[in-house]
């Protein structure tokens, strides 16, 4: 198990590099300047430009601007915003809380609700119920979550006036119910047809039979028996959903106006402010690839059958 | 990671339960026969068959539906007139947006950007994917870790956020950079489902056969293994391509993907949050046309699905 | 000992509580499947039944009903799409097709228990088997878990699992077949049943081991004094276990016997080619009987005896009328105590 848990970790280094240098290098290799974003319409002495990018670093080989932003970093330094002069750190420490709570809103929402709807149907597969659920799951699925977001924002702020429109700058909680209800929709209709299709699944498998027959009641056949088994994917769904939601925030972030990690990405980007938009990359990466670790450790937990090579 | 674990990948969504097409000894029929006999019976297929039928039809011939200018504007006549549901087909019939054009005739004519951003990068997605994948599955070993790796870091960076990133770097976002970009991040989960579902396959007995008897890897991976491991393929490919119509509208709603003047629901969508108080049907229609489009492929998914895998019924 | 009865419409005497009635009884049962294609009259008009001590083995090919009506016995047949639209099943004379759920649950585990055919799909392959042991006593006695986790080794020692204490929290994957098999039994026997139903349980095991397991069964329920019903496709497995015999065919009760008599002299033709297809040493040489043709469908019953188009010696009145299960009797006419067939010839078949 540690040895296991060690090579996973020397395994994340290279995906971690990997995906830093994937968006570093999308960020700057491409068309578009942030220096002459910055000056936006004027027009702008050139000399003026290139003795800014040379103190920026932006003049250097991509491969030296990102050795560079590996090495800063290490030390806890994820760079400078060109246009304010503000530390990134102090903007994702600033932004990322709000995300991760709009998050963790959404996946409570996404696991409570969907692993019940899961079981509620899985339970009397092909019937109503089932159906019914089968045609919810697919609407969630096909809307996409802006316009989810949208009908969630008319209804309930226009219409009925039970929320404001725009969160916030403090987003209390409350506020966040709604934007994470939106952005855990789909993530929901997906839990919910995994937990679906694996308990349905499971309550075929002969060692349920063999549960009815040890004369044990329901709620321990279903609690125990049934739930141990069925969780087993849902649970390494959920773990990469976690990363997920926090991208997909970027989107109900927008609707909502929470002024959140998509926010600020959002606003990073438009700018080209390259080092905020590959700092909170990165930190979503890291999320992902650390949730995907715990699950496949929870994994050997649920399922004794996985052995670690 | 864990030998189990590779072969149900942890990412690979909710979607890709169980892949391994059932082969079925003794039975006349072939897996796709089997399956082609139960799609033609599930009102699944037959609904989501229907509306991509329509759906396919509007975006190549987009004239049959309506006679309407979809970029012409008549702003005096008609700044946000509110449809008229009962004048089917007819161009006020989804009422006009803030630009006085009519709101039928671009969702019409939507359709084809729309669509013809998902086709072609589910077509991209597939063909890297499954070459990614079969590879991988297939060859293990060091390229093996390396595809795998490399599908691993693709896969860490968010899908919506990647293609931000990739997007507002373009000045001029054409149909075709939009396409690249959503291709360019998107065929990891192919490749992952590709490369479980060799996995599988490989251990085949016929495999197996095929290599005693001395066929060349090229013929075996084309002849063996492709058509048995391609049935999960299809499945989260088109499951996929629903996913990228909202994609695709996702983006332009951020205002980073298609742009005016290209006509698609996912411009006409952006521009009508503008309006979402006082004239919420501008944004509306354009959202349902997406949901539906989305729907129809989703459920034809789940329909292929259905017949290949008869296990998840 | 014992007598199944005779025919399916004469009532044998209602069984009582006291010991020396029979421990269950089942009679005139029928199970339907309701299907996409049509109902599946997977059992139609069984009658057996079982003392305390004795084995009964109920012979048949897949799909004769012979795993259907024990799991109508045990009550775990899936309704739906299964239902019994007639019958009873008499425990201790109660009718348990008449108990309520919670009733018949206090039965399950306790009083009857089961053993079943593929011990790593029928144990729950996350739970250690100790935990699996453990909660019949948890459950039913309301043991701790410490408690139930010493009962659970003591169980496991007594079907002869090496080692029972170091392994008492491995996991079912972790065992070999016919350690996984003494488990299943190691389970069944927890709470001391009165009864156990075994549906083929030593199916999926090497022949080696296949004998180790029945000689265990065999010993269990000699030192307990339970009634034992072995279902099998096997009579290879039966000979040296069972007291009585009830072959099974299209969901009824073909013929039954005292388990050695069968092998002399059968008396349904359908038991005697089952005989005639075993290979034998003596016969080294010579080409392997088999019946001819496939079992019926059973959404389409063949009309009058089932087995009338397989049969060799079948004539007109097979193909019309469903033959009843009727004593047996030697040529003179004394009866043969526990001897039973279901076919219009019998007496061609056994004395002929």
């Amino acid at each position: 198990m540690g040895r296991y848990v060690a090579r996973r970790l020397l395994q994340m280094i290279p995906v971690f590099l990997g995906s830093t240098l994937l968006v570093f290098s999308m960020m700057y290799a491409l068309p578009g300047d942030p220096v002459r974003a910055l000056a936006g319409e004027q027009t702008v002495d050139p000399q003026q430009i290139a003795a800014m990018k040379k103190e920026l670093g932006l003049d250097l080989p991509l491969w030296h601007q990102y050795w560079n932003y590996l090495v800063g970093l290490f030390q806890g330094d994820f760079g400078t915003q060109i246009a304010s002069g503000r530390p990134v750190a102090d903007i994702i420490s600033e932004a990322f809380p709000i995300t991760v709570r709009l998050a963790l809103f959404a996946f409570i929402f996404t696991v409570v609700v969907g692993i019940s709807m899961g079981v509620f149907a899985g339970l009397k597969a092909d019937t109503l119920r089932d159906r019914g659920l089968l045609v919810l799951t697919l609407l969630l699925i096909s809307v996409p979550s802006f316009v989810l977001g949208f009908l969630g924002q008319y209804f309930f702020a226009f219409q009925l006036g039970w929320v404001q429109p725009n969160v916030s700058l403090e987003a209390s909680s409350d506020e966040l119910i709604l934007p994470a209800v939106v952005l855990g929709s789909l993530s929901l209709a997906y839990v919910a047809r995994l937990t679906r299709t694996s308990v349905a699944e499971n309550l075929r498998s002969d060692y349920m039979r063999t549960a009815v027959a040890k004369g044990l009641p329901r709620r321990r056949i279903v609690g125990v028996h049934l739930m141990r088994n069925s969780m087993i994917p849902v649970v390494t769904f959920l773990g990469t959903d976690l990363g997920a939601l926090l991208g997909g925030a970027v989107v109900t972030e927008g609707i909502f106006n929470v002024k959140g990690v998509g926010y600020n990405v959002f606003d990073a980007l438009r700018h080209r402010e390259g080092a905020t938009v590959v700092g909170i990359v990165t930190l979503i990466v890291v999320v992902y690839l650390v949730a995907s670790l715990v699950v496949d450790l929870l994994y050997a937990v649920l399922d004794p059958r996985i052995r670690y090579a | 990671m864990p030998e189990t674990l590779k072969e149900t990948p942890a990412g690979t969504s909710a979607e890709v339960t169980a892949p391994a097409p059932a082969a079925k000894v003794g039975k006349p029929r072939s897996l796709w026969s089997d399956a082609w006999h139960d799609l033609r019976r599930s009102p699944l297929f037959v609904v989501s068959a229907v509306l991509i039928f329509f759906l396919l039809v509007m975006a190549i011939a987009p004239g049959l539906f309506t006679g309407a200018d979809p970029r012409y504007a008549d702003l005096a006549n008609h700044y946000l007139q509110k449809p008229k549901w009962g004048n089917f087909f007819q161009e006020d019939w989804f009422g006009y947006d803030i630009q006085g054009r009519s709101i039928y005739a671009r969702v019409v004519y939507g359709a084809r950007a729309s669509i013809m951003v998902a086709v072609i990068v589910t077509a991209l997605v597939t063909i890297l994917g499954t070459v990614v994948g079969m590879l991988a599955g297939y060859f293990g070993g060091w390229i093996d870790t390396i595809l795998s790796r490399v599908t691993d870091i693709f896969f860490g960076v968010p899908f919506i956020l990647g293609a931000m990133v990739v997007l507002t770097s373009f000045e001029e976002r054409k149909i075709w950079v939009v396409i690249l970009a959503l291709a360019f991040l998107g065929w990891t989960q192919i490749a992952r489902v590709a490369r479980g579902s060799v996995l599988t396959i490989k251990q085949a007995d016929y495999v197996m056969a095929a290599k005693a008897l001395g066929a060349s890897t090229t013929r075996i991976l084309l002849r063996h293994i492709l058509p048995n491991a391609i049935a999960p393929v299809i499945v989260v490919a088109t499951i996929a391509l629903g996913g990228y119509i909202s994609a695709e509208a996702t983006l332009s709603f951020l205002g980073i993907g298609l742009a005016e003047p290209t006509v698609s629901w996912g411009v006409d969508i952006s521009s009508g949050q503008e309006q979402l108080r006082n004239a919420a049907f501008v944004l509306i229609i354009p959202s349902v046309m997406v949901s539906i489009t989305v729907l129809a492929f989703i459920m034809l998914g789940d329909a292929v699905r259905n017949a290949l895998d008869p296990k998840l019924r | 000992m014992t007598i199944i009865d005779k025919t399916a419409d004469v009532p044998a005497p209602r069984g009582s509580n006291d010991e020396s009635g029979p421990l269950l009884e089942v009679r005139d049962l029928h199970v339907e499947f309701h299907t996409r294609d049509g109902v599946a009259k997977a059992v139609n008009g069984v009658n057996y039944s079982v003392s305390a001590g004795e084995t009964l083995a109920v012979l048949g090919e897949s799909g004769s009903g012979k795993s259907v009506t024990a799991q109508a016995v045990m009550g775990i047949l899936d309704m739906p799409p299964g239902r019994i639209p007639k019958g009873e099943i008499f425990f201790r004379g109660q009718d348990m097709l008449k108990m309520s759920n919670e009733e018949r649950r206090q039965i399950r585990g306790q009083k009857i228990a089961m053993i079943f055919q593929d011990a790593l799909s029928s144990l729950n392959p996350v739970l250690s088997v100790g935990y699996q042991l453990g909660e019949m006593f948890r459950v039913h006695q309301g043991l701790s878990k410490k408690d139930a986790k010493a009962k659970a080794i003591a169980l496991m020692d007594r079907v002869r699992i090496p080692a029972a204490k170091e392994r008492v929290n491995d996991y079912p994957h972790m065992f070999s077949g016919g350690m996984r098999q003494r488990i299943m039994i190691a389970m069944a026997l927890a709470l001391e049943p009165d009864l156990i139903i075994a549906d083929e349980p030593t199916t999926a095991l090497d022949v080696t081991v296949q004998a180790q397991v029945m000689d265990l069964l065999a010993e269990l329920q000699r030192d307990f004094n339970m009634g034992l019903i072995l279902i099998t496709h096997d009579l290879g497995v039966v000979a040296d276990v069972a007291d009585k015999i009830a072959v099974m065919y299209a969901g009824r009760i073909v013929e039954t016997a005292p388990v050695h008599e069968i092998y002399k002299r059968p008396a349904h033709p359908y038991t005697k080619g089952l005989l005639e297809s075993i290979p034998r040493l003596d016969q080294k040489g010579q080409e392997l009987y088999a019946i001819k043709g496939l079992p019926p469908n059973l959404l389409h019953v063949p009309s009058g005896c089932a087995f009338n188009p397989r049969c060799t010696m079948a004539q007109d009145i097979c193909r019309t009328e469903v033959p009843a299960l009727r004593p047996v009797t030697e040529q003179d006419g004394t009866e043969l105590v526990g001897r039973g067939s279901a076919c219009h010839f019998w007496k061609e078949t056994i004395h002929g």
